[in-house]
């Protein structure tokens, strides 16, 4: 007769895991606020520029986006590894900058009325592109007068 | 009748479900930041342009970047190559002209808007950045990077000592004001090719 004795198998307290759900519900709140639907698929890698004077991009349904840099690995092989522009979703041929007229012809459409004056065109350009590929787009831009642009890049 | 008992909703399975939504949304979204150097690119050229205006030459500060990716600048005939973290200095003094340099951009006395009046600032200054087809994108970003950061640094001194806080913190139109003041004017001309 010990104070001590087992009293028969020790039974595991079941884990109350009824606030669970909540727990991963705040994350996922967590993750909807912070993140952004990803609105094109990727067909060219970029590493963006680091600069000090940056500024956000105010609404972001005003903004286009013209991606410039190697493309992806699988398209590599077919595509080769020099620098090409993609307009929102396309791949454009070759170094073709003709069709940028078009495409900010097409996206002014898109907007608004009283949005089209603040269209705004985002360049993502890798860091090591050569100008001659970024000036002939610019160029473009001028021609196409969308003349508000934006380098993304990261805070440094 | 008593009170009858509700039994209890099974809500093992919301974990489940949530955890889904949470694989889903982490897949589907991304967390890219917007953040970006906002430029205004001028007006097309014109089909029969004139020639452009004459400018003087203690007005007009040259940037060249080239295929090495070295930075000349050249300021009232006196060309020497320097580095991107000396580029900053370099554009302000230039852009204000403090001690009204003969050699620095002339001051000219101009109408600005209320706590100023009339001031003496340099305002047929013009930075003009070249660059070569064959110079890298992140040496041009970084020499824009600076140009730009020049002007927010002189707007940001000027804000602080007439409205005594910085720029970002002054209402709109004492950024206007600021931004008259130092006005931005930077000209990109067409690169040269290599041998040209």
């Amino acid at each position: 007769m010990s104070k001590f004795q087992k009293k028969g198998k020790a039974e595991m307290p079941e884990l109350n895991t009824s606030s669970l759900p909540d727990l991963i519900f705040s994350i996922l709140f967590f993750f909807m606020i912070v993140t952004s639907m990803r609105e094109m698929e990727l067909k060219v890698e970029f590493k963006v520029p680091k600069g000090t004077e940056l500024e956000k991009l105010e609404r972001k349904s005003l903004a286009s986006y013209i991606n410039i840099g190697r493309p992806t690995k699988d398209l590599r092989a077919r595509l080769g590894s020099a620098s090409r522009i993609q307009l929102n979703d396309k791949l454009i041929a070759g170094t073709e900058v003709g069709y940028i007229r078009e495409f900010v012809q097409a996206e002014r459409e898109s907007l608004a009325e009283r949005d089209k004056p603040f269209m705004k065109m985002c360049l993502k350009v890798d860091k090591d592109t050569q100008m001659g590929i970024v000036t002939d787009v610019k160029m473009e831009l001028r021609k196409a007068m969308a003349l508000s642009i934006m380098y993304s890049a990261e805070q440094r | 009748m008593g009170k009858r008992k509700v039994p209890g909703l099974n809500a093992s399975s919301t974990a489940d479900i949530s955890f889904i939504l949470l694989i889903f949304f982490l897949v589907t979204t991304s967390m890219d930041t917007n953040r970006g150097l906002a430029v205004r690119l001028p007006n097309p050229p014109e089909e029969n342009q004139q020639d452009p205006p004459k400018i003087r030459e203690r007005n007009s500060m040259v940037v060249n970047v080239n295929m090495n990716n070295q930075i000349m600048v050249t300021v009232a005939k006196d060309s020497r190559t320097i580095e991107v973290s000396e580029l900053r200095e370099l554009a302000k003094q230039f852009i204000a002209n403090p001690e009204n340099d003969p050699d620095l951009p002339e001051l000219v006395p101009v109408e600005l808007p209320a706590p100023f009046g009339v001031q003496n600032i340099t305002k047929n200054h013009v930075i003009s950045l070249q660059t070569d087809r064959a110079t890298n994108y992140d040496t041009y970003f970084q020499v824009e990077n600076e140009l730009y950061g020049a002007y927010n640094d002189l707007r940001d001194e000027l804000a602080k000592k007439t409205f005594g806080r910085s720029y970002n913190e002054c209402n709109e139109d004492e950024q206007l004001a600021c931004r008259q003041y130092y006005k931005c004017v930077i000209s990109e001309a067409e690169p040269r090719k290599y041998n040209q």
